[in-house]
């Protein structure tokens, strides 16, 4: 039993990620053949042995509903505890426009209150990591800071950093400065906007926020006080992806075809749970070519595939020709189709004999249900 | 308790010893099948998709695994309020403990659990079967017919109706006559081990059959029987579609390379008729650049780098760089490294083949026979298996060790 509640704060700019995030909120896009971006967080602080996560959600969220349910697929429907999906509710703040995160925290305070443990983390769903918190709850304990915040190097002549927070480090990992992302490339030291502290420092922070008419989480309650509290920086070594804009997702997404990236991501510190389907093994046929690709189950494939990841449920028809692309769940591609640098959202069909092509840096998104 | 219209009692007791290795450790209805499944998933399917929500499944050969897998039925939507899955292994009475001597011993020993659900029928079903029936609508017709007892039949070859239990019977599907294996079959529809009952009139049957000293307590050799000597109404209910028993290496493997091809008789990929299994939350499979993979099926967390043909990998697979996997059903996480050769071979779970290994019986007259691998097993680099092979920890050299 570890002494550690989990909130998971949905606030992520999404229009970022475009056609992706039209019906859904960030944290229910789908991501790696199976799953949706927000299992991620929540496997791990599962597998942390975190038994208690609030889930607070803003908008968009019947598609995160409808995947997240009772909290069983990933073991979280418990008499004691379990999982608590918590949208805003108005009781406390009535009549106000909401702005921001931590009116949604301040008015599920109840929520956190309750809760029986003594430390909590807060985390976003954007982050795609295999991580184990409780090594962070102990550092976090042994520094004896008032906030650990987990960041990663992230390379950001590669990478997109865009809209993160990059850390200014003094010694021994003391959090001096957390300011916005400015165009600078190399490697930087790139909050993953992962927070533990006392759950009676969040009511703290949180209450000063409203009182003071702040709204953000991130800006208002911890940059604010970074000079304030003592703030450390735990520096997470293992791959971090940070999901944040089409080309991030579409770069990320291909990451995954490097099986050490593979290995780590869904193997590492425990084994990342989705909702369940049912689908049945995925189906080659003769004849098939399909090279550096991630195929899910329920797959039908015929065709070529060349470094792709289908989702669960993928038909790719006889002569189909698909490359660089991410074809998600239940895509049928038609005999002779040709894709390259294509995102196919669900249900997406592709009459016979199409030609599509994207960038790399690019990609074109084919919308969900279209058939073309 | 609410009345229920059937209740399900499902024989998984069976030792499935013409199965050799493969049920070694296990039960036969634990044994995994068709790249996710274990044979069990298909009649517990069977049972959620035709609506029936109470099923006692009569466990007692190495029931570990089994027990374990059933769980609390939530795989197959069976964790219910009022009703649900219930495992019913052999239980001491105030007489003394007995085994279960047959299939009806085993459901008259389980009497008083029928009677909870106070069912008007009771649904006899058999763990060691692959197919997909809709159970309700041989109830309707159990039902329509006002039977007392109603068989399901499926045609087969006249040639191999002697291995099976086989019917005759007049227009009306009225069974007139019934045959356990017999030399000169007189008809080629055999009885797929699958009855509905009236419950009221099987329990009779049972108290009846359990006092019999001369009785073998089993359905096809005595139940069946004596209810036809009693002019009973049994009738046969005709299935069409896909039915194997797998009950030897042979036809476990001939059942398994069945699924693959572009239309196989047993369609998994109905989303009207899902066969529910355990879901272990792996990743989709990763096929490298080297990969070549033609007419198979592979399951979520297999990392393949080598060549897979007209095989099943269950999940959790390695293939290494240069590996040939050929006619071969490979279970969970096996570790195949490079250069290994497979063909015709069934490699248990988490067996490790070394660089190099050949895994293949020697063809004689074209005929090539199934190589069988324990689970657990370590093969060294560059060794030949032409036969099958077990092994028995804690001295074998061929068992991993305790890691």
């Amino acid at each position: 039993m570890i002494d550690l509640m989990g909130i998971i704060n949905l606030n992520e700019a999404e229009e970022h990620v475009g056609e992706l995030s039209r019906s859904r909120s960030l944290a229910s896009i789908p991501f790696a053949g199976r799953y949706r971006l927000i299992d991620f967080v929540l496997s791990n602080m599962v597998n942390s042995e975190i038994s208690n996560v609030g889930i607070f959600i803003q908008h968009k969220y019947r598609s995160l509903v409808d995947h997240l349910r009772s909290g069983k697929d990933w073991d979280l429907a418990r008499k004691r505890d379990g999982l608590f999906v918590l949208p805003p509710a108005y009781t406390r703040t009535p009549m106000q426009v909401h702005r921001g995160d931590v009116e949604n925290l301040y008015s599920n305070l109840d929520y956190i209150y309750q809760s029986r443990q003594k430390y909590v983390i807060i985390a976003g769903a954007n982050i795609v990591s295999n991580m184990d918190y409780r090594v962070i709850l102990e550092y976090h304990k042994n520094t004896e800071a008032d906030i650990t915040v987990l960041y990663t190097k992230a390379n950001c002549g590669t990478h997109d950093c865009v809209r993160s927070n990059i850390l200014g480090l003094g010694p021994e990992g003391r959090v001096l400065t957390i300011s916005e992302f400015k165009d600078t490339g190399g490697y930087q030291n790139m909050s993953i906007d992962m927070f533990i502290m006392k759950k009676d420092l969040l009511i703290e922070l949180i209450n000063q926020c409203i009182a003071r008419g702040d709204y953000d989480f991130v800006k208002h309650c911890i940059i604010k006080n970074v000079k304030k509290l003592k703030v450390y920086g735990y520096h997470h070594p293992g791959y971090a992806a940070r999901i944040s804009s089409l080309q991030s997702y579409f770069q990320h997404s291909m990451e995954l075809l490097n099986p050490h990236i593979w290995k780590e991501l869904f193997f590492k510190s425990g084994l990342i749970y989705t909702k369940v389907k049912d689908e049945a093994p995925a189906k080659y046929i003769h004849e098939t070519e399909v090279t550096n690709s991630l195929i899910a189950s329920g797959c039908y494939v015929e065709g070529k595939v060349e470094n792709s990841i289908l989702f669960r449920g993928v038909k790719v028809h006889k002569g189909a020709y698909i490359k660089n692309s991410v074809i998600m769940q239940k895509g049928n591609i038609g005999p002779g189709v040709i894709l390259e640098n294509v995102i196919c959202d669900k249900d997406v069909h592709i009459t016979a004999n199409k030609q599509l092509k994207g960038e790399y840096s690019y990609p074109l998104v084919i919308k969900k249900g279209r058939v073309i | 308790m609410h009345k229920k219209a059937c209740v399900a009692m499902l024989l998984a007791g069976g030792q499935g010893s013409r199965l050799g290795i493969l049920t070694q450790k296990l039960a036969k209805p634990a044994v995994p099948f068709g790249g996710k499944y274990r044979i069990i998933d298909f009649p517990l399917s069977n049972c959620n998709n035709s609506g029936i929500d109470t099923v006692g499944v009569l466990t007692q050969y190495k029931p570990l695994a089994l027990n374990s897998y059933i769980g609390i039925g939530s795989a197959w939507d069976l964790d219910r309020m009022n009703g649900g899955v219930f495992v019913l292994p052999p239980y001491v009475k105030e007489q003394g403990g007995e085994w279960y001597k047959g299939t009806a011993d085993a459901i008259c020993q389980n009497s008083n659990f029928i009677d909870r659900f106070n069912p008007e029928t009771v649904l006899i079903l058999s763990g060691d079967h692959i197919y997909k029936m809709d159970y309700s609508l041989m109830l309707e017709f159990h039902q329509k017919q006002q039977a007392d007892a109603t068989i399901a039949v499926i045609e087969v070859p006249l040639d191999e109706a002697s291995r099976f239990g086989i019917m005759n019977t007049d227009n009306e599907q009225r069974v007139i006559d019934f045959e356990e294996k017999p030399a000169e079959p007189k008809s080629n529809l055999a009885s797929m081990g699958i009855y509905i009952f009236s419950w009221p009139v099987l329990k009779k049957y049972l108290f009846e059959d359990e006092v019999n000293q001369n009785s073998t307590h089993d359905f096809g050799h005595d139940i069946i029987p004596k209810m036809l000597a009693d002019k009973r109404n049994l009738r046969a209910y005709s299935f069409r579609g896909y039915w194997k028993d797998v009950g030897t290496v042979e036809s476990y493997w001939q059942a398994n390379m069945d699924l693959l091809g572009e239309r196989p008789e047993l369609n998994l990929y109905d989303s009207k008729w899902r066969i529910y299994s355990s879901n272990p939350p792996r990743p989709p499979h990763y096929t490298s650049t080297t990969a070549k993979i033609t007419n198979s099926i592979i399951a979520e967390g297999c990392l393949i780098l080598g060549e897979v043909e007209n095989s099943v990998l269950f999940p959790d697979v390695y293939i290494g760089p240069g590996a040939k996997v050929k006619n071969s059903i490979i279970m969970s996480g096996a570790h195949i490294e490079d250069h290994v050769v497979t063909d015709k071979a069934i490699i248990g779970r988490k067996t490790v083949l070394k660089q190099g290994t050949v895994v293949a019986a020697k063809k004689l007259d074209g005929q090539q026979k199934i190589v069988v691998l324990d689970i657990d097993m370590i093969i060294p680099p560059h060794t030949t298996i032409e036969a099958s092979l077990s092994c028995s920890p804690p001295e074998d050299a061929l068992c991993k060790r305790e890691e």
